[in-house]
């Protein structure tokens, strides 16, 4: 099964969709049958057979009865269709924000997402974590999605449709899912050489493990004083990365102060091992060519020591 | 038909460059009306090589056969190509030589504004390919236009798009603009002065009809197209921020101007499909177009209708629930005349003598296809839906629906409609139905089985793609399908050639059609009619060959 098919819902936007589609589908899959069968109909049973004489079929201009029935039921479809989408977009786009709720600024960058948590002082990227929904404990998640750069757009298809992420126009989605795991999705409009690795991972938890993660993520960094902190402070890496409780304040790329804490790097391209982790510093263009991430040139040994430096952002 | 024969052997006799210098001073609109087609063939198989690029590209996930620059590039330019330099020049050619000859007139109303705007649409071609050798105007910049064809603010701007690419995009679509807007000035004038005596507006031939609502919406959709496109020059190079964010400009204005050109411009090719339709299926059909006065309302409403849906395509970018609503009920709304239009051909063949002939074989297959893109369009009018589905593969699907399955089936049956009148030969029914089949074959392939990724989350204009997510086998056979396409339009290239040098003569009227074209010679004189025709119905040779029983009777 597809991991992002959007006929598999588990959030009350995505779920109102997929509620919609089945109407829509039913109603255009009859109308469908009936015209397809009418053409099929027409086409073989009119068509000019062997031994036919050269006369002239009747000349028929019109009728204004049969146009008025083939313009009156489209009408009358219409209508129907209208009035269930307009439903569900006033339910799904004026949704009221129950107080509880958690909040997320989404900003999408050439080409990653930046989250951050308002309430709790959260920074972190690509990896949106958000707690689970049940009768026992609603937290709907709404996000206000920005953009740093170019348009992006946020689409991970089992929670919710998608929205842009435009500059100078803030916008908003919720998304309220049932079930823990991790949904995947991915910058669903054009946003520049790197669109198509600029993915989205989304991880619902249980409220105990949300709570455990928002905790882990609250802490300053602590690294022991090492080569690579050294090399890392010393190198451009700092002018834009963050790591909290160090000199490095960067703002232009992910922020690094848990990075261990993330199962992918390069906004989900591949895995976070010391492998990729080593090859992605040492030439960011052999995992994302296009990328806004340049090579330092590190030596070998600076490249192991920086390495080694990340290893220990938990 | 002795003079043409005379003409004929002094035109050949001449020397080359002579001849080719009649083509390129021409003020002749069926001249014209060739060197819209052929430019715009040549363009189909620029386009339809950047295709299949991509198609090879994502034939299976992570694939390394181009890298990112350049796939972003072949869509880019893809999109581009196909609907300035190959739609619209297709649309453009087929109206400038049809439309006078079905009016009995002898030339458009403005012979030298008429080249004047073919020329102008050539130099935009030259320049969006120029852009392959002359856009690379800073070191490492990339070459041709890499922002897609709706070139969304502000990947536009000199911050994300260094060198000249986008300058050439702009250019080369305002110049294409300029000739486009100059060609639906000429039709309109054409159209409203230029009629035979007895031709009253209804009386005249369907194909008439749609290729006027056409013209107007050329004007009130390629103007806006053009504004934006000047403004975007302003703001890279005279330091103007409409569209640039980081002064504070607006992307979603950008959407706004480039919309209310696209969507209208999705009607501005497809009603000239409907006129080829109208006009085939009721010759091969033998009978009379079915409702021809609601055929027009239904013309003249999608008209109307188009130009207040554009912003359908802006469903995700964050518009309230009021605009999004109205957008979804004038979206719907446009079903309604255009399943009119369906039904009326429906009408017509019903009761007929179909003779499937190539040209009717298209216009069948367009009927169902036609149909199918009709009702995905209507699963993407609800805006719901559209979160989901916009911007996926399963827009893709319904839009080459639309344009392939619709626009390019029909244009295919125009070809083989009128290539006697206009070449004099007939070409070959064995190659055109070989053409038929593997375009059908290749068509469905590819096209059917896109909706299914888009389905299934994936979003378009990537480059490449996770494995794992169930797409992997929709894009394999995608793929294969492209390969039937190509066959299929190799054989219809081949069939033009072969015929044009070694077909049987056609003859005047070799369709026992009713329209005044196949009244004079094939291919007509310089004039078109020696003497201007005088009509009495919308068949004026039903009326000749029919005396007994004329259609001016009934209408």
């Amino acid at each position: 099964m597809s991991p992002t098919n959007i006929f598999a819902p588990v959030s009350t936007p995505a779920e109102s969709i997929f509620g919609l589609s089945i109407f829509v589908l039913l109603t255009v899959a009859a109308i469908f049958v009936v015209v397809f069968s009418l053409l099929a109909y027409a086409a073989v049973r009119f068509r000019n057979k062997q031994g036919d004489d050269s006369s002239e079929p009747a000349q028929i201009y019109g009728s204004t009865q049969v146009e008025l029935a083939w313009t009156v039921i489209p009408v009358l479809i219409v209508v129907a269709l209208f009035l269930a989408t307009a439903r569900v977009i006033v339910s799904i786009q004026n949704a009221p924000r129950p107080p509880g709720a958690l909040e997320v600024i989404v900003t999408g960058h050439q080409y990653w997402w930046e989250y951050r948590y308002p309430q709790l002082n959260i920074v972190t990227a690509n990896e949106l974590h958000v707690p689970v929904n049940g009768p026992a404990h609603p937290k709907p998640t709404f996000l206000t999605l920005l953009s740093a750069d170019t348009d992006h757009s946020f689409w991970v298809p089992r929670l919710g449709g998608k929205t842009d992420l435009i500059p100078n126009h803030p916008n908003q989605m919720w998304i309220d899912p049932h079930e823990t795991g991790l949904f995947l999705g991915q910058c669903a409009q054009y946003c520049g050489t790197q669109h198509a690795k600029m993915l989205l991972r989304v991880y619902v938890q249980s409220p105990e493990e949300f709570e455990r993660w928002v905790h882990e993520q609250q802490q300053t960094a602590h690294p022991a004083s090492s080569a690579g902190e050294r090399v890392f402070e010393a190198t451009a890496c700092v002018n834009c990365h963050t790591v909290s409780g160090t000199p490095a304040i960067g703002k232009f790329g992910p922020d690094l102060t848990h990075l261990m804490s993330r199962d992918t790097i390069a906004a989900g391209a591949v895995p976070n091992t010391p492998e990729t982790l080593r090859l992605w510093v040492k030439n960011p263009d052999a995992i994302k060519p296009g990328s806004k991430m340049p090579a330092m040139g590190l030596s070998d040994q600076d490249l192991d020591a920086v390495t080694a430096y990340l290893e220990t952002l938990r | 038909m002795s003079t043409n024969t005379i003409a004929l052997t002094e035109f050949q006799t001449r020397p080359l460059t002579l001849r080719l210098h009649e083509w390129v001073s021409t003020v002749d609109h069926k001249r014209l009306g060739i060197l819209y087609v052929l430019y715009a063939l040549i363009f189909l198989a620029l386009g339809g090589i950047e295709a299949t690029i991509m198609r090879l590209q994502l034939i299976r996930p992570h694939n390394d056969f181009v890298s990112p620059e350049v796939f972003n590039r072949m869509f880019t330019m893809h999109g581009t190509t196909m609907i300035f330099f190959v739609a619209m020049p297709l649309v453009f050619g087929f109206a400038n030589y049809l439309v006078p000859l079905m009016i009995g007139a002898r030339d458009m109303a403005f012979p030298r504004l008429n080249a004047f705007s073919f020329w102008m649409s050539a130099l935009g071609g030259l320049l969006l390919y120029f852009s392959f050798f002359g856009g690379n105007g800073l070191y490492g910049a990339g070459s041709a236009p890499d922002v897609g064809w709706f070139a969304y603010a502000p990947l536009t701007a000199k911050t994300f798009s260094v060198g000249h690419s986008t300058d050439f995009w702009t250019l080369s679509l305002l110049s294409s603009g300029i000739g486009s807007i100059g060609t639906a000035i000429n039709i309109i004038a054409t159209i409203l002065c230029m009629r035979c005596p007895g031709m009253t507006l209804g009386k005249m031939p369907l194909l008439v009809w749609l290729n006027l609502v056409m013209a107007g919406l050329v004007i009130l959709a390629v103007s806006p197209l053009s504004a934006a496109q000047i403004m975007l020059v302003i703001d890279r190079y005279l330091g103007g921020h409409f569209f640039d964010t980081q002064a504070g400009g607006s992307a979603v204005i950008w959407m706004h101007f480039f919309w209310i050109f696209g969507h209208p411009e999705v009607y501005v090719l497809v009603l000239p499909a409907f006129a080829f339709a109208s006009e085939i299926i009721p010759v091969f059909s033998r009978k009379a177009i079915f409702g021809y006065p609601v055929m027009v309302l239904a013309t003249v409403a999608i008209g109307f209708i188009g130009m207040s849906v554009w912003a359908h395509h802006m469903f995700t970018i964050g518009m309230g629930a009021g605009a999004n609503t109205f957008f979804v009920l004038s979206t719907m709304a446009i079903a309604v005349p255009t399943g009119i239009k369906l039904f009326n051909w429906l009408a017509t063949m019903w009761g007929g003598k179909i003779r499937y002939a190539t040209p009717m074989l298209f216009c069948v297959a367009f009927l169902f296809q036609f149909l199918v893109a009709g009702l995905t369009g209507v699963t993407l009018a609800v805006a719901p839906l559209d979160w989901q589905l916009g911007n996926s593969y399963y827009v893709v699907a319904h839009f080459h629906y639309v344009i392939v399955g619709g626009i390019l089936f029909t244009i295919f049956a125009a070809f083989y409609y009128w290539f006697p009148k206009v070449s004099g030969k007939m070409y070959d029914e064995a190659l055109g139905k070989l053409h038929f089949w593997l375009f059908f074959i290749g068509f469905h392939l590819t096209f059917d089985f896109m909706h299914v990724p888009g389905i299934l989350g994936m979003p378009r204009r990537i480059y490449t793609y996770e494995p794992g997510r169930g797409w992997d086998i929709w894009n394999l056979i995608v793929t294969i399908g492209v390969a039937f396409q190509a066959a299929g339009i190799l054989v219809f290239a081949g069939n033009l050639v072969l015929s044009y040098l070694r077909g049987k003569t056609a003859g005047d009227d070799p369709w026992d059609a009713w329209t005044l074209e196949w009244t004079t010679s094939s291919p007509p004189p310089a004039y078109n009619y020696a003497v201007v025709p005088t009509v009495r119905s919308r068949r004026p040779l039903w009326d000749l060959k029919h005396p007994e029983d004329p259609d001016w009777r009934y209408e």
